[in-house]
């Protein structure tokens, strides 16, 4: 039979419990990766000598150029409820290419040029499938990926391209003025983002889809340009990111940004994105790039080992889509 | 301690399993539930009965935990319960049988019987015999006629529903709720599930059965609790109702057409025609016609073909044949692109899974399908959007905050109403509302019906699609009733009357 005090008693704990968690949901859900971030640094300055230099932090915005890059296009991806396994293999075509055309003497804006397009033509054809043959993003991209990281070995039957062209390695590692051009890049690319995403309506239909799409389709959306455009977008953006590194590298090698799509992945909901589409910001994106950066280079300041780093970001991967989730969670019980 | 009548008729001392007391329920300020009471005894079959939006679902999912009440007092055995959540409500032997069924189809019948419960040897791994062999004592004892080797994707729905039943009775289940458990059953399978539930209830089973269909409760049913409009009418015993009529008196509400608002405005010329429009097994042969400032209600029953011609005159559903005319103009519907190209909106019964985008705020469900109005150079003017947006957040007294709260906190209503708006916008010239007014509490459904006036003056022809009887006859100026894929007939203003819907829709003639 039912205890009726001890029924009453849990009540009352339940609810000093859930007022206590809501405040501390409130907290988190208003500034989670601020305060994440915040924390981050703060420590880092605390513990390291040297975090703290404009020449180190310089030093972490440069590094995180490419990751940056990646995100912005794997935020637009996530947010229609999508995902892209294949940015990593994306990465690498595009540095091989760049690299081949280069070294074949194409001129440099040319060589640009066609890498890019050619990502976006790969985008393309993963947002088509995915769009029009109902086939889900995780197993078409999944599938891309190894198709492309075949392309790369096999156009490069395997060494690195190795690029000796002096102004094309300043794309990734001289500078204008005081500031390295990887950054000057980087902000570009997510300005241009945060335009497309938060004000024209391609953006707004980004969210729209994520969140629902028959609705979207019910107002007169072409749901499948829509996506297809956002793989599309997303395949030229990891293009760039692409022959960033490859300037940075002086080389395009197949071997190149191999599991940096987990690095994107990561950063995009570290930043606040729902996994499951419909909503995000590009600002959070940057702040997850940021710590995922600052993560790294402290870890390397303080001499941890790169296999202990591996399991460290690890957890805070799996933290952080824990608390996605809980918001998530949240959300559908209001 | 009462007495009641058991199922013979004969009285005698029963004390009650479950009793509600004074059970009030509240949304958000709204009432659904005022002061219900219902008292349930052993080896009964106890029947809820009221028009929908009456409160029985409400009720019930109090008794299992999913709602918890606002106040008031639930007695199990003569002790109160203070927090009836599911997983209590499972404990005391509450099962209910959704009419969306709980069944996993690529398991086999038996494991669908002992779901989460399976028996296993004494390595841990499912003992499949004994399980089989289980499942065919329990359908045995209740005479089902169900292979339990079977995997359930291949039984039909009425199987399902014993699967679900020979479930609650393995798991010793006190008090099944059954709700509309006939309403997508066969005549022959209703028949066996009403032996059914006689024999549950032989065993001492109490059975609260929730139904639209009079002759079943009178077959069945001991008792019967009439609800409307959230409150307690009455509970009888089935053997002091005499006839049919008396029930539905007491499920009627008479003060229905208070919350119509139809104004008399001239009917002009034809907007729309649809000729010969069919599609296989879903429509045959559809002809109407609609004007600018006219409400053309369109009734039926569920599944009767209503929302479909809707589906198909927005482009959702391809027809085999016939033809769409707007303006004696031909045209080529294939998507909703379209349709809103030539001035149709859609208002959809299923507000959450096709209309709202609800992660969002209620100025992005409202300007949605009219960002273009606000694009300049390329980028959204938010000024302009925001605008509009508040404009019409007057306009239709959408109550939010502001227009920057996500649309998921706002009432059924007032979501409705930001879906009206997100139309109205786009200056439509045919709106289509399915289920305008479903899941909408009393004071918005004043309101949008109120809107729905304003628009037909404002010279939109109008298409309004309802089950509910009394919508139709209050806001219509002309209806056509659906049957099985067919315009069962078409009714001109004065001859709208509840009785003739009804008589076309199950397949009557009318009377003039």
């Amino acid at each position: 039979m039912l205890n009726n005090t001890s029924t009453n008693l849990n009540i009352n704990q339940n609810k000093q419990t859930t007022n206590w968690k809501q405040k501390l949901y409130v907290i988190f859900d208003k500034g989670s990766t601020t305060i994440g971030l915040a924390l981050l640094f703060i420590i880092m300055s605390i513990i390291t000598t040297d975090f703290l230099t404009v020449d180190n932090l310089l030093n972490v915005m440069r590094q995180s150029a490419v990751l940056c890059i990646m995100a912005v296009a794997m935020t637009f991806i996530i947010i229609t409820g999508g995902i892209d396994l294949s940015a990593g293999s994306q990465l690498a075509v595009s540095g091989v290419v760049v690299s081949g055309l280069i070294v074949a003497g194409v001129p440099i804006p040319l060589a640009i040029l066609i890498t890019v397009l050619i990502g976006g033509m790969i985008g393309l054809f993963m947002g088509t499938v995915i769009s029009t043959q109902n086939i889900p993003p995780f197993i078409v991209t999944l599938a891309m990926t190894t198709i492309l990281s075949g392309i790369a070995f096999v156009y490069t039957e395997g060494t690195p391209v190795v690029i000796t062209d002096a102004v094309f390695r300043q794309i990734g590692r001289g500078y204008l003025g005081p500031i390295p051009t990887a950054i000057i890049i980087m902000i570009i690319v997510a300005v241009i983002g945060h335009i497309l995403l938060s004000h024209t309506r391609f953006g707004r239909y980004v969210y729209t889809i994520g969140d629902n799409e028959e609705a979207a389709r019910l107002c007169g959306i072409n749901v499948k340009w829509v996506k297809t455009g956002v793989y599309a977008f997303g395949g030229a953006i990891t293009a760039i990111a692409g022959i960033v590194l490859a300037s940075r590298l002086s080389s395009g090698s197949p071997n190149a940004g191999t599991g940096s799509e987990l690095d994107a992945i990561a950063a995009v909901v570290l930043g606040g994105t729902n996994l499951f589409g419909g909503e995000g910001k590009i600002t959070g994106t940057l702040m997850g790039v940021a710590i995922i950066s600052i993560l790294n280079n402290g870890l390397n300041l303080l001499n941890v080992s790169s296999y202990n780093q591996l399991m460290i970001k690890g957890v805070v991967i799996l933290l952080a889509v824990w608390l996605n989730s809980i918001k998530a969670r949240k959300k559908a019980s209001v | 301690m009462s007495l009641s009548p058991n199922e013979r008729g004969r009285y005698e001392v029963n004390s009650p399993i479950i009793e509600l007391k004074n059970i009030t329920k509240e949304f958000s300020g709204v009432k659904a539930l005022k002061g219900v009471s219902l008292t349930v005894y052993p080896g009964s079959v106890h029947a809820l009965v009221g028009e929908n939006g009456a409160g029985k679902s409400t009720l019930m999912k109090i008794l299992t935990g999913a709602y918890s009440k606002t106040s008031g007092e639930i007695l199990y055995n003569g002790k109160s319960i203070e927090n009836m959540d599911p997983k209590n409500s499972k404990k005391i032997g509450i099962h209910c049988i959704y009419q969306e069924l709980n069944v996993a189809n690529y398991l086999t019948v038996a494991e669908n019987v002992f779901l989460g419960s399976q028996p296993v040897n004494s390595m841990g791994l499912i003992n499949w015999k004994q399980m089989n062999e289980k499942a065919k004592e329990v359908f045995a004892s209740l005479q089902i006629n169900l292979d339990p080797k079977h995997v359930a994707k291949n039984i039909s729905i009425a199987q399902k529903q014993m699967i679900e039943i020979a479930r609650a009775i393995t798991q010793e289940a006190k008090i099944l709720i059954m709700d509309e458990p006939t309403s997508s059953l066969s005549e022959r399978e209703t028949e066996i599930l009403l032996s059914l539930v006689t024999e549950l209830k032989n065993k001492g089973v109490s059975i609260l059965y929730i139904s639209h269909r009079m002759d079943e409760i009178f077959r069945v049913c001991d008792t019967v609790t009439v609800l409307r409009d959230g409150t307690h009418i009455k509970t009888l015993p089935m053997s002091e109702v005499q006839n049919v009529d008396q029930l539905v008196e007491l499920m009627v509400n008479r003060k229905m057409d208070d919350y119509f608002n139809k104004i008399e405005v001239p009917i002009g010329e034809t907007v729309l025609k649809v000729q010969n429009l069919s599609k296989t097994g879903v429509l045959k042969d559809i002809n109407f016609e609609l004007r600018s400032g006219e409400i053309l209600g369109i009734a039926g029953l569920v599944g009767a073909g209503r929302t479909e011609i809707a589906q198909a005159l927005f482009g959702l559903l391809k027809k085999d044949t016939g033809e769409i005319l707007i303006d004696n103009q031909l045209t080529k519907i294939n998507n909703p692109s379209d349709a809103i190209k030539l001035g149709i909106g859609f208002v959809t019964e299923n507000r959450k899974e096709t209309g709202l985008v609800l992660k969002q705020t209620v100025r992005d469900n409202i300007s949605l399908p009219n960002l273009k109005k606000f694009t300049k150079s390329l980028l959204v003017n938010k000024k302009a959007e925001k605008k509009v947006s508040e404009d019409y957040k007057q306009k239709l007294n959408i109550k939010a905050r502001t227009i920057e709260q996500t649309v998921s906190t706002l009432s059924g209503g007032n979501q409705q109403k930001a879906i009206i708006a997100r139309w109205m916008i786009q200056e439509p010239r045919i709106l289509i509302l399915d289920e305008p007014c479903r899941g909408v509490d009393v004071g918005a459904k004043a309101e949008i019906f109120a809107q729905i006036s304003h628009l037909a003056k404002q010279g939109v022809g109008i298409i309004m699609i309802s089950s509910e009887l009394s919508e139709i006859v209050g806001m219509s100026d002309r209806a056509i009733v659906m049957r099985e894929g067919v315009i069962a007939g078409e009714l001109s203003k004065d001859m709208i009357t509840s009785d003739n819907i009804l008589k076309l829709a199950f397949g009557g003639g009318i009377s003039a």
